[in-house]
């Protein structure tokens, strides 16, 4: 699939973080969607029905609020080519890309608590 | 002008050239239905009232699964739209283009546990190819002609929209109308794709194709056999593809995987190149995936680009429309003649016949009998299936001969499938034989539609092979389950042909010792709907028979004595 920094958008406001070694392999995906009430539900969904691994979702609105952004934290496994794929496939999904220059710790700096670490140093 | 939403959704579906849809009203589709009442145009649609919105679905799949086109069903909310569940799904994993619609409770009661409330768009979410709450009567302008082009277009399915009550009775202005909604053609195939598919075929010596639903949905059955016979390849067909090549052809090897032709399993052992085609490596297809075809370079066409390497990764992946690529494909690939496997293949399938007794000798063998159905029916007859052993012994004996023939639950596997999808091939063929062969587990799960089919009077012909067995259980329970029967076999049968009269329709049982074949012949030859109660052997298995998880060279047998007696 394709791969590379997004155009733009929110996500660039974020520094990457350093590479590190992590419990278990990580990718990031980032996702194009429609903003609409289904659309996180369409997208968990596959998740859940097809038995992939979600870590971690980020969800920003973008543009005039017709689509957002979205930040999905998944394994890092075979199966990613599936996974992004059958995300393709949804009609909700406008594009899917990889985002190797994120890592677990772009989400860990995000929810601090709910990763048990300590706040990184801010921007 | 302005519009109730109820009557723009019925303009927009008479826009979209529906002329039939199937289902039952209820309270929060009565503004929808009463919007059908009101249509005097020419264009009227016809409403088929069910028995049970399960039998609204499968009419809906039969008339789509005849067409190409997409079938529309309409149930009311709650227990209406969950009683559609099982006919969406099911017609998401055959790829069959479907438009669900529901009512839904108005939008003030959403999420109060309202009665017949039920979170609609949740539960069809993960059936269907996409799915709609529709919020206000403008957004059908959009929503529907979306529906239907998502249903029809690259590989179909199922499309549910779901339609507030408040939205059907509320007005809003229409300056235009959209256009209607249908297939959107796939992008092409990169050129080099296909050069890359003439050089891999170059080097081959062993092809085989292997054929798949998607094959009969592209319209690219004829397409398919032009290079079967272009390259000397055997053909193998799934379930879901039969018919897309015709049963005598001399490379057509019949069906692959767990109730296979066993020529088909042995073939594929030894290929040394398998053309994938609109098929995706089904575990009841390819047996365990990891020892399926263990010495073929796998070269993979498919419209779902999800579907390339899911399963088994393919050395050459193809997204596109099949009759497409293989339009392009026969336009620059040399002949090539393989007289060994062709020999091998014919030797292949010599030497594992699908046997049984003589038919004077046992006139109900379901072998025989889908045979003689084959003899004796019309060459463009629709049959459809239920789901179990009765299933199978079609897909193995009866000669499906025309792509959309044989119209058939494969991936979900529904019983109850088989009667409200000949209704639906009924309506769609009107001037055709349908027959529906059934078993006297299967048809009782959507029984109640014998009344619809007394009330349209449509040629459709059940045969119920009654065993009094859930016999696919039964058997898998004497193969693998040490002949521990559990619930598998019926102590009550009801008398079918009773029952039948009790509907309205004709109804009889045939007799073992009274020439039975001709009394099914002439209960055929007959106009009109007919249910037919065949008695067959309690103990006839389906043979061969890959154990579920295990490679399909790991065929279970028949016995030495072909012929089942208990």
């Amino acid at each position: 699939m394709s791969s590379g920094l997004e155009p733009a958008g929110f996500p660039e406001t974020c520094p990457a973080s350093q590479d590190k070694p992590e419990a278990t392999a990580a990718a990031v995906l980032a996702l194009r969607v429609r903003n609409h009430p289904g659309t996180m539900s369409h997208i968990t969904g596959l998740f859940a029905r097809r038995g992939f691994n979600l870590e971690a979702i980020v969800c920003v609105p973008v543009d005039d609020g017709s689509t957002s952004r979205m930040l999905l934290l998944v394994s890092d496994e075979p199966r990613l080519e599936q996974v992004e794929r059958q995300l393709a496939k949804l009609y909700d999904v406008l594009t899917v890309r990889h985002r190797p220059d994120l890592t677990r710790d772009f989400f860990a700096k995000l929810a601090p608590s709910a990763m048990g670490a300590a706040p990184g140093p801010t921007a | 002008m302005k519009i109730t939403g109820a009557n723009l959704l019925r303009t927009l579906l008479e826009r979209q050239g529906v002329h039939t849809l199937a289902g039952i009203p209820g309270g929060a589709s009565l503004p929808l239905y009463d919007a059908l009442h009101a249509a005097g145009s020419q264009n009227a649609i016809r409403h088929i009232l069910t028995r049970h919105e399960q039998g609204a679905g499968f009419i809906a799949q039969g008339m789509a699964r005849v067409t190409g086109r997409a079938g529309v069903c309409l149930a009311t909310s709650g227990p209406g739209a969950t009683n559609l569940l099982t006919a969406i799904a099911d017609a998401r994993l055959d790829s069959v283009p479907l438009v669900a619609i529901t009512g839904q409770v108005p939008q003030a009661l959403i999420g109060t546990d309202a009665f017949q409330e039920v979170d609609t768009y949740g539960l069809t979410l993960p059936v269907t190819k996409h799915n709609f709450l529709v919020r206000h009567p403008a957004e059908l302008l959009e929503i529907v002609p979306l529906a239907f082009q998502l249903a029809e277009s690259g590989r179909p399915g199922p499309v549910a929209i779901d339609v507030p009550k408040d939205v059907q009775v509320a007005a809003t202005e229409v300056h235009a109308w959209p256009a209607p909604g249908g297939p959107v053609p796939s992008p092409a195939c990169p050129e080099e794709r296909i050069d890359a598919v003439v050089r891999l075929l170059a080097g081959a010596r062993r092809p085989v194709l292997y054929l798949g639903g998607g094959v009969i949905t592209a319209g690219a059955a004829d397409l398919a056999q032009q290079l079967a016979r272009r390259i000397s390849a055997p053909v193998v067909c799934t379930l879901m593809a039969l018919g897309a090549m015709p049963p005598d052809d001399p490379l057509f090897m019949g069906m692959l995987g767990m109730h296979a032709t066993k020529g088909a399993n042995f073939l594929l052992e030894e290929a040394d190149l398998l053309v994938a085609i609109g098929a995706r490596f089904d575990d009841r297809a390819t047996g365990k995936a990891a020892e399926f075809c263990p010495h073929a370079t796998i070269i993979h066409i498919d419209i779902d680009a999800a579907e390339i390497g899911k399963i088994k990764s393919a050395s050459l992946g193809l997204v596109g429309d099949a009759a497409d690529i293989l339009r392009r494909l026969l336009d620059r690939l040399p002949t090539q003649n393989h007289p060994a496997w062709r020999a091998r293949a014919a030797e292949l399938r010599e030497t594992h016949p699908l046997t049984a007794p003589p038919r004077t000798e046992d006139p109900l063998n379901p072998i025989n009998l889908c045979r003689f159905l084959g003899e004796i029916l019309p060459p463009d007859t629709i049959v459809t299936t239920d789901v179990g052993q009765h299933q199978m012994w079609v897909a193995q004996a009866y000669p499906v001969r025309r792509p959309r023939t044989l119209l058939t639950s494969g991936g979900l596997g529904t019983m109850g499938f088989g009667l409200p999808a000949a209704i639906g091939a009924g309506l769609a063929a009107p001037d055709r034989r349908v027959v529906c062969v059934s078993g006297d587990g299967s048809i009782l799960m959507n029984i109640q539609e014998l009344a619809t089919l007394a009330e349209l009077g449509l040629p459709v012909a059940v045969l119920i092979f009654n065993n009094a067995q859930l016999g696919l259980v039964r058997q898998q329970q004497e193969l693998f389950y040490g002949r521990r029967y559990v619930a598998s076999h019926f102590t009550t049968v009801p008398d079918f042909a009773a029952l039948a009269r009790a509907f309205g329709l004709r109804g009889i049982r045939l007799d073992a010792d009274r020439d039975p074949l001709a009394d099914l012949a002439g209960a055929l030859a007959a106009p009109g709907p007919c249910v037919i109660d065949i008695p067959i052997h309690e103990r006839a298995n389906v043979f061969p028979m890959v154990p579920p998880g295990a490679a399909n060279r790991q065929m279970i047998a028949e016995p030495e004595l072909t012929s089942s007696h208990a």
